[in-house]
């Protein structure tokens, strides 16, 4: 009884000292060697596993970008699917080590929860989906309608807003899960769908007869969807921040991953400096001196990922928008590697 | 003959630290101190955690705008409203389904677990169907059968199935008038109250007169007309009226009258159908639990068969019933946070979730919440364990 006794004071002392001494992200993916990458359950085009059970998407193509940079193997990275309730309990647990998960950055989140937002990968903002069939031409027409909602999203605040503001009634069905909340839109129990008019069309792709299905014009908000990691570790905040401008220095430079070899020897110092040819911007980043020519490599620049996954080409067919390169009318713009 | 004071025995000389007594203490301090001390080791760790990530914590969130809708509120609710008052909304929501849960759970699993023992081979094989399908069968699964595949078989709001009493089921859930009682009605809550005083009086006075004459009164066919009768005239001598707002389609749904949301419906339903099957175990193990000499000898005093059961049979039934019912009764309670999963806002999805999500105060909400339901099933056993000791078996 007595040596219980001892033995049990001796843990509870230990595990008084043991307040966990918190070791830098980047060394912890070093260690286990892949990237922990939180995703959606599913939009197509964002992130989403692909009929072969490959997880594709232009946020999926960040964190494969992210692995190349650390593991020069794009593949080296496990999704762990999150609803928007979840996520950032997730992320400030430990449980992902960077969330990229149509995401929108706001002042509060970015302040008061802990995590830090990268960059904007996507330009986006709200809009609403409503069947043809209702005959409804403006979200001011929706007074009175029922909307179905993925619950714990800054869509729910901006439609109260914006419900509010036109002062309309305001009549919600609000989902943990985004595929109920389609679901529920599907089998009729709203007229209104409303979430970021990106994943809109990303799920109307998916309906059984997307023609029946019409966005309405008016955009209610600002969404910039961006990848998060969590707050205070420095060195992984810009490996993540530096894997989003490599893809864009290279869309800028012309750099894709079917040249990139060939770029290897051109004389353009910009992109010298970007491939690691000239200087190493790499090993302060806590990665070797040739990690954006590895994310360019076997992921592509920013323009490749944008249409392959979401572009005109695809099913989602959005044009690029507010997310062309700044100098072709966009505002996607990356500070110079130097 | 030498005779010995009993009791002034001298204690036998020990070391203290062999003193059962003092010992007994020492370990529970120990333990006490152990466990006091890991407490507090888990909360200060958690805090200097949070702080390490940055995390704004406290509960003064709770007084800020919520700035979200909640549709199905019964305390006036607009998206001004504060977070203290989603917390309020989701308790009484989570609240109303489970007490309603509970009594057509209770009604629905007596009738089965009786219907279990019936003579009668169809009445009881359907009862073993029933039981062994819904019981068999996870909750979330049969929640999603009666949100997702009812409501997909349910008409459009335009092509609504009329019911009697301008009443209308459609795919936005069950519309049916709203009474709107003047202000003459309250002499009629009046008359109500009068009617059950006088049935409960009517029953004491019964019962004495039983003892003390033997002589029998049927109260229960009394009562009634006195509960149907009282309120019926009072209404009809003050003159009161109640009229009726009826629903009426508008542009995308029905307008006014009384709204009975499709999430609401397919809670209610499945958690009353799932918990009743466990009831029904419950009552026809009860009832089996009472020996079968019991009726023989309710039989032998000459004791009709309604009797029979009323006094001998039940009585002695419900001292088994009662425990495993009391735990059904916290089931109900605590898988109603199911609810999260189609839409039904009640505090889990509410408070767990949406209002978790949007302040980032992950411990303070889950505190919260847990708190509560801890709150609801710590009352729901306190009033049963009250009840389990009065029909206990009072030894003489």
């Amino acid at each position: 009884m007595q040596k219980q006794l001892v033995a049990l004071t001796a843990t509870a002392i230990l595990g008084l000292t043991a307040v966990s001494a918190q070791a830098a992200i980047l060394d912890d993916v070093k260690a286990k060697g892949y990237v922990q990458c939180g995703v959606t359950g599913g939009v197509p085009g964002f992130s989403a596993p692909d009929s072969n059970n490959v997880w594709t998407g232009i946020e999926v193509d960040f964190c494969r970008a992210m692995a190349a940079a650390v593991f020069n193997d794009a593949e080296a990275v496990r999704y762990t699917s999150l609803t928007s309730q979840e996520r950032f309990t997730a992320l400030s647990a430990g449980e992902v080590d960077v969330l990229s998960r149509t995401t929108t950055w706001t002042m509060s989140r970015d302040t008061q929860l802990g995590i830090s937002f990268v960059g904007t990968m996507f330009y986006d903002g709200q809009g609403f989906m409503v069947r043809k069939a209702d005959g409804i031409e403006s979200a001011l027409d929706l007074s009175g309608a029922a909307i179905c909602i993925e619950s714990g999203t800054t869509t729910e605040l901006n439609a109260a807003d914006y419900f509010a503001a036109n002062s309309m009634e305001f009549n919600t069905v609000v989902f943990v899960d985004q595929d109920e909340v389609v679901k529920a839109y599907e089998d009729g129990r709203c007229d209104v769908y409303t979430t970021d008019s990106s994943a809109l069309a990303a799920e109307r792709s998916k309906f059984a007869n997307p023609d029946d299905h019409i966005i309405l014009p008016e955009i209610i908000s600002k969404e910039p969807l961006g990848p998060v990691v969590r707050a205070g570790d420095t060195q992984w905040f810009n490996l993540a921040r530096w894997t989003y401008f490599a893809l864009l220095e290279a869309e800028e430079l012309g750099v894709t991953s079917a040249n990139v070899d060939e770029m290897l020897g051109s004389d353009n110092p910009a992109i010298k400096r970007l491939l690691g040819v000239e200087g190493d911007f790499g090993t302060p980043l806590g990665v070797t001196k040739d990690w954006a020519y590895q994310i360019i490599k076997s992921v592509g620049n920013y323009a490749e990922s944008y249409d392959r996954n979401v572009g005109p080409a695809t099913p989602i067919g959005l044009e690029r928008g507010l997310n062309a390169l700044w100098k072709d009318g966009g505002i996607q713009y990356a500070p110079p590697i130097r | 003959m030498t005779t010995r004071e009993l009791g002034h025995d001298a204690a036998p000389r020990v070391s203290f630290f062999n003193d059962p007594k003092i010992r007994g203490y020492i370990y529970q301090f120990v333990v006490a101190a152990i466990l006091v001390g890991f407490i507090a080791w888990i909360i200060g760790n958690t805090a200097a955690n949070l702080a390490a990530q940055n995390k704004t914590t406290g509960f003064d969130f709770l007084w800020k705008t919520a700035g979200f809708d909640i549709s199905f509120s019964l305390l006036p609710w607009t998206r001004a409203s504060y977070y203290w008052e989603a917390f309020l909304v989701g308790i009484l929501n989570t609240m109303l389904v489970a007490f309603i849960g509970i009594i057509f759970a209770t009604i629905l699993g007596f009738t089965i677990g009786i219907a279990r023992l019936s003579s009668n081979f169809i009445v009881s094989s359907l009862a073993t169907v029933y039981v062994e399908v819904i019981r068999n069968i996870p909750l979330l699964l049969q929640l999603f059968f009666w949100y997702f595949a009812v409501l997909k078989a349910m008409p459009a709001v335009r092509d609504s199935i009329m019911l009697p009493f301008d009443s209308f089921i459609n795919q936005r859930g069950i519309m049916v008038p709203r009474p709107i009682p003047d202000e003459q009605f309250g002499f009629t809550w009046i008359g109500i109250a009068l009617a059950i005083a006088a049935v409960i009086a009517l029953r004491i006075w019964a019962k004495r007169r039983l003892e003390a004459t033997g002589q029998r009164f049927p109260v229960f066919l009394t009562g009634l007309a006195i509960l149907i009768i009282v309120p019926t005239v009072v209404f009809a001598v003050s003159g009161a009226s109640v009229s009726f707002e009826i629903p009426v389609l508008e542009r995308f749904n029905f307008k006014g009258g009384l709204q009975i949301p499709p999430e609401f419906a397919a809670l209610l339903f499945g958690l009353t159908i799932y918990t009743a099957a466990f009831i029904a175990e419950t009552v026809r193990g009860g009832i089996q639990a009472v020996n079968h000499g019991q009726t023989e000898a309710a039989q032998s005093l000459g004791l009709k068969e309604n009797d029979r059961l009323r006094l001998v049979i039940i009585p002695q039934a419900m001292r088994v019933i009662i425990p495993p019912l009391t735990s059904q009764y916290l089931n109900l309670t605590k898988n109603s946070s199911l609810g999260a999963a189609i839409g039904y806002q009640e505090l889990f999805n509410v408070f767990g979730g949406t209002s978790l999500n949007q302040t980032g105060r992950a411990i303070e909400c889950i505190a919260m919440v847990m708190l509560v339901y801890l709150t609801f099933s710590l009352l729901t056993s306190m009033f049963m364990n009250w009840y389990n000791a009065r029909v206990a078996l009072v030894e003489r």
